[in-house]
């Protein structure tokens, strides 16, 4: 009985041979070719040197490499890369303005939202997409919408806390503008 | 020369590596690139026990861009003797061997590693690699083994066996008025750090490697390569900056290392290895386990018998052993104790340390038994652990070093609000949800290691320390920089922490709550010699406003050496090192435990841990809504990073209780749940409140820094408490872990 592999022939992953794609990767645009078969999270960790992407599962069931397309957060390992031409791409190396940090990258610092480190650019990705959608206003809901991000540290206490923290300030300055 | 006023030590400071891990510059091991970097792939045996007897690697060699594919056919040189093969902490046996044969020992065993230009054309060449076995009986299931558990004939370094009974527990069960005897289990355990383990292995030509390694030791990496591959130390530097969890898992060397350097020598290119998600369900774990605990008290509760009976597993090739059992002949007083512990064999890969090994499950037991005793008893759960406080270790009986676990009941109780809680089950609820409340005592070692550390004070005034010990979140950068600081008063900007490199000052692995008193004593000790030598030249100089003085008399603050009793006689730093025209002063320091002290005295840190679930009366599902756990542990060096490990402690305690269970198909011997999806680990849905208050403990003789460790005492403890509050709430008692909703439906 033939099994599935002998029946599958060697594809050819080698060659340079590719697809032609573009992206702004943290403001800058990226002209490139590449094979289908690579996703987003290879193609920034391995090709582009923006190892600040974490790989966590390569199944889309940790979080730990969520960026930011087009302003949506989404879990980089289940993205073809070819299939996203013409994006717009945030990774952590990308949040901060110029020399300042994020405000959440500084509200993560202050209260110790993380201990080794690994899930937290997806954790603060994530927090950016999920602030952006306007879905959390308790920390319930925080608690709910950030439950794709896992921490195996166990630092999701002080990660609500960080986001609570500057989904307040926001609040606050918008209603200053007001 | 005393310790000079802490200014920085007993902070909440800021990790000082906060800035690099909140914006991605922290680079973990598989993250350093290399020239011409090649990737290895590894595939895994599909059955349990048996041996290949053809691999058919053609299809996978035609894959453009394989440059190579090992197996146990043309695997590279190794070491052949099994003591090459161990490691610092291996347990007694024959340490596996990856591709050291065709025989397979365990599920998942790598059986092959393909090695090619993209990490994505060894991938799929891996798909396309076919083995055939010879299947052997397989079995991976304790309770089929537990009737040939067997007392491990050799001790593993560093876990006491449980110690001879004392006086007549079995008699003593007999006679007693209250008791009460049951059976426990802890299912399997996956460590899933969120980094999964991975190399780079940097040939860096002539004989030499850099290796990036996800481990807990960069030491205990080197000597395990060096051994292993008969490479000379000077050629091998381990290095693990950062690293992404390991709770256990990172210990020992994993195979992903091997399989690098093999690969590495093999090709003389530079090569990343990395498990996938599924691999990592193939290293060690948690042992499965089971527990009996008999228990019998007066009727007043004062306990008159403890009989705690475990077998765990272990596998066919080495025998890994925790301490499990011990901790109940010495967490409450009683006369009469007896305690076995027993292992087993099964057809998986050796169990491997995860967070409080062998505690994290008998304490369990042994607390969920004592909260069945007080109402067997008919007394308050806190009550009856306060009525049975232990002033000595009864098993040694020597004397603790501080032990102030009543300041933890009473603190916990009252920032908790025990004193609002009714006793009878199921007496308190909100709507659909019935609300319980449990207690439970946790404890843990407080290790002091052998450890070495070298300080160097520069005549800018700036400060470096540096020992080989790793952060894997415990926030180690951190505290040495602290404690560098406050050595010489100076900011912490002025500190430069080296460690996570294998050529840096003798470090034990970063494990059992042991390097924050250890490395960080080392540290003090580094720091303390390099004012030693500075006053030595400041005593020396020409009219020097120290010569009458002597080492105790003076203090070293804000780059200046000065006399306590009239600091304006005093030098800069500069002043001193031009004079003896130094640019740098460069001292060791080393601490390791106390001999002379250990025959007396014993250290532990201790904790009490309450929790508050609210279960659905129809749907069983249990919520953990508020933990408060409060914990002695001597001196905190950094209350906001300390606190840190005992949220992370009590989340895997809850993962513990509710959700974390690997699962086998025993007619197959395979991990079915290998992947977040199916091995549930707490989410933020998960997680509620937890607080964490830490109990004033002077202990002068626990370290020299009075420093006791607070990696593990989080999760002590805490799944016990999640279903004792379990009971309380529903007035069922689910003694097998995790305690889903299907058994907490069925009980």
């Amino acid at each position: 009985m033939l099994n599935v592999e002998q029946l599958r022939g060697p594809v050819d992953q080698s060659s340079k041979a590719g697809i032609p794609v573009s992206f702004v990767i943290n403001g800058s645009r990226q002209e490139l070719v590449i094979p289908p078969w690579i996703t987003l999270l290879d193609l920034l960790r391995e090709h582009l040197q923006l190892t600040g992407t974490k790989k966590g599962c390569d199944h889309g069931q940790c979080g730990a490499c969520t960026v930011l397309i087009d302003g949506m957060r989404i879990n980089s390992c289940l993205v073809l890369a070819v299939s996203r031409d013409g994006a717009e791409v945030t990774t952590i190396e990308g949040v901060a303005a110029g020399r300042d940090m994020h405000p959440l990258q500084s509200a993560f610092v202050e209260h110790d939202a993380f201990q080794c480190g690994y899930c937290t650019p997806g954790q603060i990705c994530s927090a950016i997409g999920l602030l952006a959608e306007g879905r959390a206003h308790t920390r319930a809901e925080i608690r709910e919408h950030m439950s794709g991000n896992l921490c195996r540290c166990g630092a999701y206490t002080n990660i609500a806390d960080a986001i609570e923290h500057v989904m307040r300030q926001g609040a606050a300055a918008r209603e200053a503008a007001e | 020369m005393s310790v000079t006023e802490a200014s920085h030590i007993g902070r909440p400071t800021n990790r000082v590596d906060g800035p690099l891990k909140v914006t991605g510059q922290a680079r973990y091991a598989a993250e350093y690139p290399a020239p011409d970097l090649l990737y290895g792939y590894l595939v895994g045996s599909t059955i349990a026990a048996g041996r290949i007897t053809a691999i058919h690697l053609d299809l996978a060699r035609s894959v453009p861009g394989v440059v190579e594919i090992f197996t146990h056919e043309n695997r590279g040189k190794a070491a052949w003797l099994d003591r090459s093969w161990r490691d610092e902490v291996a347990p007694p046996g024959h340490p596996f061997r990856p591709l050291h044969s065709e025989r397979i020992l365990f599920d998942g065993q790598p059986i092959a590693l393909v090695v090619a230009e993209t990490y994505e054309a060894a991938r799929d060449a891996a798909s396309l690699i076919h083995a055939e076995y010879e299947t052997a009986e397989h079995c991976t299931e304790l309770e089929r083994k537990r009737s040939e558990a067997y007392v491990p004939p050799e001790k593993r370094s560093g876990i006491p066996p449980p110690p001879d009974p004392r006086g007549d527990a079995e008699q003593a069960f007999e006679e007693a008025p209250v008791k009460i005897s049951r059976d426990y289990r802890v299912n399997a355990e996956h460590h899933n750090p969120m980094e999964m383990f991975g190399t780079t292995c940097v040939f860096e030509g002539e004989g030499r490697l850099t290796i990036y390694d996800k481990t807990q030791g960069s030491q205990n990496a080197q000597g395990y390569v060096t051994s292993v591959f008969g490479l000379k130390s000077k050629n091998v530097r381990v290095v693990n900056h950062y690293v992404g969890g390991a709770f256990g898992s990172g210990l020992r060397p994993q195979h992903q290392l091997f399989f690098a350097v093999m690969a590495a020598i093999e090709l003389e290119r530079s090569v990343r290895v990395s498990l996938t998600r599924a691999q990592m369900f193939h290293i060690g774990y948690r042992p499965d386990n089971f527990q009996t605990v008999s228990l019998a008290a007066d009727r007043e509760g004062r306990l008159q018998s403890i009989m705690h009976d475990v077998v765990a597993a272990t596998s066919r090739y080495e025998d890994h052993q925790e301490v499990v059992v011990n901790w109940s002949g010495m967490m409450y007083h009683c006369d009469n104790v007896k305690l076995s512990y027993r292992l087993a064999k099964l057809d998986t890969a050796t169990p491997c340390d995860m967070r409080a090994p062998g505690a994290a499950i008998g304490v369990t037991a042994l607390e969920c038994a004592l909260d069945e005793l007080s109402y067997e008893v008919g007394i308050d759960p806190l009550e009856i652990r306060r009525l049975n406080f232990a002033s000595k270790d009864e098993n040694t009986d020597k004397q603790f070093t501080s032990k102030a676990l009543h300041a933890c009941y009473s603190e916990g109780a009252a920032a908790f609000g025990w004193n609002e809680r009714k006793p009878e089950p199921r007496s308190m609820r909100e709507r659909q949800e019935l609300i319980g409340w449990g207690v439970s005592t946790g404890m843990w070692d407080a290790f002091l290691q052998k450890a070495e550390a070298r300080a160097k004070l520069s005549a800018d005034g700036r400060l470096e320390v540096s020992t080989a010990a790793s952060d894997i979140g415990t926030g180690t950068w951190t505290i040495l920089t602290q404690i560098g600081a406050d050595a010489f008063g100076i900011p912490l900007e002025d500190v430069t922490a080296r460690i996570g490199d294998s050529t840096l000052p003798t470090s034990p692995v970063e494990g059992g709550s042991w390097t924050a008193a250890s490395n960080g004593s080392a540290v003090q000790a580094a720091c303390e010699a390099v004012k030693q030598t500075l006053f030595k030249h400041a005593r020396k100089m020409a009219n020097s406003p120290l010569a009458a003085a002597e080492l105790e008399d003076v203090d070293v603050s804000k780059g200046r050496i000065f006399r306590r009793d009239d600091p304006g006689r005093s030098l800069t730093i500069v002043e001193v090192m031009h004079a003896a025209d130094l640019q740098a002063i460069e001292e060791t320091g080393k601490v390791g435990p106390s001999l002379l002290q250990m025959t007396k005295y014993v250290s532990y840190t201790h904790s009490a841990v309450f929790a508050e679930v609210r279960v659905d009366e129809d749907l069983g599902v249990v919520r953990v809504t508020r933990v408060v756990c409060a914990v002695a542990a001597g001196r905190i060096l950094n209350p906001k990073t300390a606190r840190s490990q005992i949220l992370g402690g009590v989340v895997m305690g809850i993962g513990m209780a509710l959700h974390e269970e690997g699962i086998t198909d025993h007619r197959l011997g395979k991990i079915m749940n290998h992947n977040l999806a199916e091995y549930h680990i707490p989410a933020h849905a998960d997680i509620e409140d937890i607080d964490v208050i830490f109990v004033d403990e002077h202990d002068d003789k626990v370290s020299p820094l009075g420093v006791k460790g607070i990696g593990e005492i989080g999760i002590v403890g805490t799944a016990a408490a999640v279903a004792n509050a379990i009971f309380h709430a529903t007035g069922k008692r689910v003694r097998d872990f995790p305690i889903t909703i299907d058994k907490l439906i069925a009980a």
